[in-house]
């Protein structure tokens, strides 16, 4: 039976759950006398009968489709010739990989007698597995739906067993987010682990020069390889500083407009236009500051006698610093109409002007909200990929001038990892090496917002 | 039109008509202004103030004087307008879009209204606490020493203490935070909180002091001192103060304003609105039969 088939049975046979329980209690609360006597509403005995049928059951399927294709392809591994067996691990695999391929097609023209027969094993393998799971999986939900069916009594804790069982599932929920979040850093973690084992890391954190290009061969010609993160760095903060520098003024000035001085009519037009803003694809902005904003740039700077490279920083961070604008303004507009109407009053009933009195009560107040927002925007900044891989260009310069061009870390991730690739080579690696310290490096200014958003807090709340 | 004329001709069975008066109070036809509303060294002169919020009028033909180092008390059921009168004082309702206010209303003969007169020298003169203790978020030193620094009052760092001190001890709060100058003002309790937005105002050396409700949200002894310190600030300072209490109304002021459905029923002496009112309105409201 298809999975999705077999997922269909368990859901209806919940639902006949929920009424045979539900049924049960009512008959039970008749013979009792009245709904009233039972411990919770029927609705409730029924939910119970259900989770008892559904959980276990699925546990059981999701567990069993989680390790039933390593567990079948260990089976056929065991059922091949011993010569393919002593293969090495690598070309066992694709091996492997081949075989499961021709099963899933069918197109078994041109493979090899021994293929043949492992194609046959693959497909018993699955076969039985499959009705296994069925068998299984519809068993459970019966015989464990049955049980809680028949615990059924007038004095069962059905409404704080369900409830229960519902913070429960919540629970697993938000394990499943965080726990993907672990394995996506772990694997990130030990992918850069393997790198630092081919370059040492000190050489990553500490080198001035980046040039990825690795000769493959002995004979080849080509770089030696370079990998030094520091012209990335630096070339990404030099954007994000630039682009702070566009947005943190525009933005917050911006919010204090709406949320101070603007009367309703001009809030409701403005502040959508805003909201547009941050609607626009990156990749339109990407493509702005590629195709308009760039040259616009250098025409300007070469009319004034400077040299300025068609792909400078500072027309990728112009542009970044427009995109995060809505960004800054939309969640400083909050902070600040956040700060209550009475702190206003009192320092405009002591006779301060309104600009006087945003810039030492409002904005005071409304600081640690302020701070945590920009701080949020500068790890948005940072990790913002698709401007400029557009806009800025791929020499890792070592430089603070805005008008050369510079490259960033997530500029460089994308190049490293698009095209044919060997996963071991260091080249590649060296993506989750930057992955990994960009990760750490968002990471350290979130925690930095979240600490002076506290600290602010203590201070004044 | 009816339950009005009802009061007017009813003396003997006034209980019953009363409850009338209760369910549907009907206050078209008072024009009038019962008792003493003017008196003769106004330092405030308000005359037929109309107040509107966008359509709605909520302050239709009052008419007071407010004497120098008087405390006046505004009373009335909630609602009534008697914040919305206050807030015109010192030109509050201007941060209120909908709000419009029309009338002669005068500071020692000078129109607050008049489109060229400059608020914020006007708020510097008419002080204002409010219902809610709303202390910035600064320490206590620099919560007094705002307005100062504001108006330019003095560049020197020893007459800014020496405001903040006599403000504070004026507010009665200075030996309890004078160890403390530097920590939040908003770390205070709420009477403490309450005190120090008295002694905000004072720092600025108003003339008039105008308080809405300034111990609605304090417990009985932090409210025994604000009275107090209401007494003592009458000797400098005029006062106009918003009370749902009528025993404070009755310990703190001179005279008292009764408020009804946005009119101005009657004016007199404290001590009389509370022993002999003139109105039936007023003798309702204090006797406790509505509000
Ligand atoms: N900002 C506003 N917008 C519209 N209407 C308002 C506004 N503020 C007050 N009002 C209306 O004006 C009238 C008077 O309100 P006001 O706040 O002055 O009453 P109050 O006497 O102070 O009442 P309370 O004793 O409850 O504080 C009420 O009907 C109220 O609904
Ligand atoms: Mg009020």
């Amino acid at each position: 039976m298809e999975t999705s088939t077999l997922f269909a049975f368990l859901v209806i046979l919940m639902a006949a759950a929920f009424f045979l329980g539900r049924g049960r209690s009512l008959a039970q609360a008749q013979a009792a006398g009245g709904v009233r006597r039972l411990n919770s509403l029927p609705s409730y005995y029924g939910m119970l009968t259900l989770l008892w049928c559904g959980i276990p059951s699925l546990i059981v399927l999701s567990l069993w489709l989680v390790f039933d294709s390593v567990i079948i392809q260990q089976l056929l591994i065991q059922s091949l010739p011993a010569d393919i067996r002593a293969l090495a691990p690598a070309e066992l695999g694709l091996k492997v990989n081949t075989i499961e391929n021709m099963a899933l097609t069918g197109m078994t023209a041109g493979a090899a007698p021994y293929e043949l027969e492992a194609i046959n094993t693959l497909n018993q393998l699955r076969g039985t597995s499959n009705t296994a799971l069925t068998g299984l999986a519809l068993l459970i939900a019966a015989l464990a739906g049955f049980w809680g069916w028949s615990r059924i009594q007038p004095d069962l804790k059905a409404r704080n067993q369900v409830e229960g069982a519902f913070k429960f599932i919540l629970l697993a929920c938000s394990c499943l987010a965080i726990l993907t979040t672990v394995g996506i850093v772990l694997s990130v973690l030990f992918e850069s682990i393997r790198f630092f084992s081919m370059i040492p890391i000190t050489d990553f954190v500490f080198g001035t020069a980046w040039s990825p290009q690795m000769a493959i061969r002995e004979d080849q010609v080509g770089g030696s390889g370079a990998f030094g993160a520091i012209p990335l760095f630096v070339g990404t903060l030099l954007i994000s500083f630039i682009a702070m520098i566009v947005a943190v003024p525009a933005g917050l000035m911006s919010a204090i407009y709406l949320s101070e001085y603007a009367n309703s009519k001009v809030r409701g037009v403005v502040k959508p236009a805003l909201e547009i803003l941050a609607g626009i694809p990156t990749v339109v902005y990407g493509f702005f500051a590629a195709l308009t904003v760039a040259p616009m740039i250098r025409d300007t700077g070469t009319s004034m006698g400077l040299s300025v490279s068609s792909e400078s920083a500072l027309a990728a961070g112009l542009v970044m610093g427009i995109m995060i604008i809505p960004f800054v303004s939309s969640l400083s507009d909050d902070v600040i109409n956040a700060v209550p109407q009475s702190l206003r009053d009192g320092s405009l009933g002591l006779g301060s002007t309104q600009s006087e009195t945003i810039r030492q009560v409002v904005i005071p107040a409304a600081l640690p909200g302020i701070v945590g927002g920009i701080l949020l925007a500068v790890s948005r900044a940072i990790g913002e990929t698709m401007i400029v891989v557009m806009a800025a260009s791929l020499a890792a310069n070592l430089t603070a001038n805005p008008l050369e061009p510079v490259t960033t870390v997530t500029v460089q991730i994308v190049t490293l990892l698009v095209g044919d690739q060997e996963f071991d080579s260091p080249k590649t690696l060296a993506a989750f090496a930057l992955g990994l310290m960009l990760f750490i490096v968002t990471l350290g200014l979130n925690f930095i917002a979240l600490h002076v958003v506290k600290k602010y807090r203590e201070q004044y709340d | 039109m009816e339950a009005t004329a009802n009061i007017e001709n009813a003396t003997g069975e006034k209980v019953e008509i009363m409850n009338d008066v209760v369910a549907q109070p009907n206050v078209d036809d008072i024009h009038e202004t019962v008792g003493s509303p003017f008196c003769e060294n106004a330092k405030m002169a308000m005359r037929d103030v109309q107040v509107y919020y966008g359509d709605k009028q909520a302050i239709f033909d009052v008419g007071l004087d407010i004497g120098k180092n008087e405390v006046v008390a505004m009373i009335g059921p909630s609602g009534c307008g008697k914040s919305t009168f206050l807030r015109c004082l010192n030109r509050m309702n201007d941060t209120i879009d909908i709000c419009r206010v029309e009338g002669s209303l005068k500071l020692e003969g000078q129109d607050i209204y008049d489109p060229k007169l400059d608020v914020v020298p006007l708020r510097a003169r008419v002080g204002m606490v409010f219902q809610k203790p709303n202390p910035f978020p600064k320490s206590i030193y620099d919560n007094v020493a705002y307005g100062p620094r504001i108006h330019g009052l003095t560049n020197r760092k020893a007459e800014l203490d020496e405001i903040v001190e006599t403000s504070l001890r004026k507010a009665s709060l200075w030996d309890e935070v004078k160890d403390r100058l530097q920590s939040p003002g908003t770390g205070l309790s709420g009477g403490q909180q309450q005190r120090l937005c008295i002694a905000r105002t004072i720092a600025v050396s108003p003339e008039v002091i105008l308080m809405d409700e300034p111990c609605s949200a304090l417990d009985p002894i932090a409210t025994a001192k604000i009275e107090e310190l209401i007494a003592e600030l009458s000797e400098n300072f005029t006062i106009a103060i918003v009370t749902h209490s009528m025993q404070q109304a009755a310990r703190v002021s001179n005279r008292t304003a009764y408020f009804h459905l946005g009119k101005l029923i009657e004016v007199n002496d404290t001590e009389k609105v509370f022993t002999n009112p003139e109105h039936e309105l007023t003798e309702a409201y204090i006797t406790g039969r509505f509000g």
